[in-house]
């Protein structure tokens, strides 16, 4: 099996694995990254449930090739924040209810950071169609809009 | 064929109440509208997921087949008399928020009431103990599994 | 896919040498928003993948005095961020906005979008009521320009030679007079594949319509120009009876199937009262 050399930045830390070339970078980041806060869920770009922000933007992790990353910057659920450093959009979302199963949150939040880091103070409409690409089956929405707008009030995104 | 309202007195959460009632109103709706208590879930209304749970005399029952008449006298518990008046949760309340045992919610005071009916009977349930005790009420969302981890977690 | 090989070219000589050589068991991928799903469904088999997502010299947008430039490696997030785009060509940028979700605008490209020639591709509408060029380069330094409505040839099917990469879309700048609107009927708000859409531009005077271009996309093998009914607008006062009269000719000349999303039936009602909002919505001074 033919493998390449990838190299990316993985949450601010530098990191290299080998990849086939149909990997995707879903695959790679989950298997060989160990980053399983990146969601599988359709697979093919519909639900965003594997969205992560490369070099800032976000986009789905399955439509993208482990090696379309190669010497670029990922960002994850766990590089937004953790427990004794929460993220805003992380305090925001828990303190509105905005996760129930919490499969769809960690592509929420990231599209949500995405948004803030372009405009700070979106309006709900705005929030609406920046989060359009990740669907939830659980919450009907509301709550997540609620908090994201949250995060947008607080000072730092 | 007339229905003559009578007047009934009980007892809910600590707070003697008042209430005017047709023979036919259910407990259920008279706690959530005559009395403004709407954290007892009107679900299934056929007594068949235990959402609209209730402790009369300290005893749980089905409020949404139950007769308001039926209980005058009575000692009422909803969930909104769990937490202490200076709003300290009971312990079986943070034990569902440190477990993720919370999803939509809609379960959770029938849920909660029935896991404090079980660790006042029995403060040392084992799993199969807690899961024959919940078995009557109904949750869509979490699978059961941390609302049975929450309660187990309280077993002392 | 078990041997699948994959290629960084440093230029497009690279891009285009490297492709000759493979003797047609390759595949070119830019965003990838079409050829992963394709893969993973074993539509496509490729041994080896050329990525054009490298070639980042060929990501522009150029305002050149009556003409615009896009590089076809531009993605569908840079049309939409170009001040350029959203005050000029109003029409494409209402496109580009209803394709896929942001998460895949980030990554697609409009040669992508163009290549792949689905029935429904969002950003062929306006480009086909633009009268767009598609410009492209083929091994041994030799370029082609493809009118757009000689582009599609069937169901994700294009002129394109098997060694052909797009290189610039070009198309005239829509001048005053010139106004238009696209409208897409989708089952959700993003990531939804066109039931039925339309792209309508219109040259007025008044009401009068001294030319129109209307094409509608998920109705046909390709995005299609609908002929007959722009003859029908043209030269004449655009009122209620003009439009009613058009929409009708226009369910005649579209050719929908039935599919998943939609029956034949209802893709001719829907692409008929389309067309009818979006003519109101040309006439009554909408940009988009």
């Amino acid at each position: 099996m033919k493998t390449y050399p990838l190299e990316i930045k993985l949450n601010g830390e530098l990191r290299s694995v080998d990849v086939e070339a149909k990997e995707t970078l879903l695959e790679a980041l989950r298997n060989k990254f160990g980053a399983t806060e990146v969601k599988n869920g359709c697979g093919k770009g519909d639900c965003g449930s594997c969205t992560v922000l490369l070099d800032g933007q976000p986009v789905n992790s399955c439509l993208t090739l482990a090696l379309q990353a190669q010497g670029k910057d990922v960002l994850t659920l766990k590089g937004l924040g953790g427990e004794d450093r929460p993220h805003p959009l992380q305090k925001s979302f828990a303190e509105r209810g905005a996760i129930q199963c919490g499969f769809c949150s960690a592509g929420m939040m990231l599209s949500a950071k995405a948004l803030l880091d372009r405009h700070p103070r979106p309006s709900r409409e705005e929030i609406r169609e920046a989060i359009s690409g990740n669907l939830c089956r659980c919450t009907g929405y509301k709550k997540i809009i609620d908090a994201i707008e949250d995060a947008s009030l607080e000072a730092k995104s | 064929m007339t229905m003559d309202k009578k007047t009934i007195r009980f007892t809910v959460n600590k707070e003697m109440v008042e209430v005017t009632v047709e023979p036919n109103a259910l407990l259920l709706n008279v706690l959530r509208n005559d009395l403004g208590l709407a954290g007892t879930k009107y679900s299934c209304g056929t007594g068949a997921c235990a959402l609209c749970t209730v402790l009369v005399n300290g005893e749980p029952i089905l409020s949404c087949i139950t007769l308001a008449m039926a209980v005058e006298g009575a000692d009422i518990t909803t969930i909104e008399g769990l937490a202490q008046p200076d709003g300290t949760l009971d312990p079986v309340q943070e034990a569902f928020l440190d477990h993720g045992a919370i999803q939509c919610g809609y379960c959770t005071p029938g849920m909660v009431l029935m896991a404090k009916d079980l660790l006042n009977k029995n403060p040392h349930p084992t799993e199969s103990e807690i899961r024959g005790h919940i078995s009557g009420t109904l949750c869509r969302c979490t699978g059961y599994t941390s609302i049975v981890r929450a309660i187990k977690s309280l077993s002392k | 896919m078990d041997e699948l090989e994959y290629f960084r070219p440093k230029d497009l000589s690279e891009a285009l040498r490297t492709a000759e050589s493979a003797q047609g068991a390759f595949k070119f991928i830019a965003g990838g928003t079409n050829v992963i799903p394709d893969m993973r469904s074993e539509t496509l088999a490729p041994r080896l993948l050329i990525d054009l997502g490298v070639l980042d010299d060929l990501r522009y947008i150029r305002d050149e005095r009556g003409t615009i430039a896009i590089g076809a490696l531009t993605t569908i997030s840079q049309i939409l961020a170009s001040d350029a785009i959203r005050e000029k060509v109003p029409l494409l940028f209402a496109a580009a906005g209803r394709l896929g979700s942001p998460l895949t605008r980030n990554r697609a490209t409009i040669g992508g979008n163009l290549a792949d020639a689905s029935p429904c591709a969002d950003t062929a509408l306006p480009l086909l009521v633009m009268e767009a060029t598609v410009h492209t380069a083929r091994p041994r330094g030799t370029r082609r320009d493809i009118p757009m409505d000689r582009f599609f040839l069937g169901p994700n099917r294009t002129a394109l030679a098997e060694n052909e990469i797009i290189t610039e879309i070009t198309f005239p700048k829509p001048g005053a007079s010139e106004r238009g609107s696209f409208i897409k009927l989708g089952l959700r708000n993003a990531m939804a594949i066109a039931v039925a859409s339309v792209a309508v531009q219109l040259d007025l005077r008044g009401r009068t319509c001294r030319k129109a271009r209307i094409a509608f996309g998920s109705v046909a093998p390709t995005p299609m120009r609908a002929a007959g009914t722009e003859k029908n607008l043209e030269g004449k006062d655009i009122d209620e009876r003009l439009i009613r009269e058009c929409s009708l000719l226009v369910q005649e000349e579209i050719l929908p199937i039935s599919d998943i999303r939609g029956s034949a039936e209802y893709r001719k009602m829907a692409a008929a009262a389309l067309f009818r909002r979006a003519v109101q919505e040309a006439v009554s001074g909408g940009g988009e």
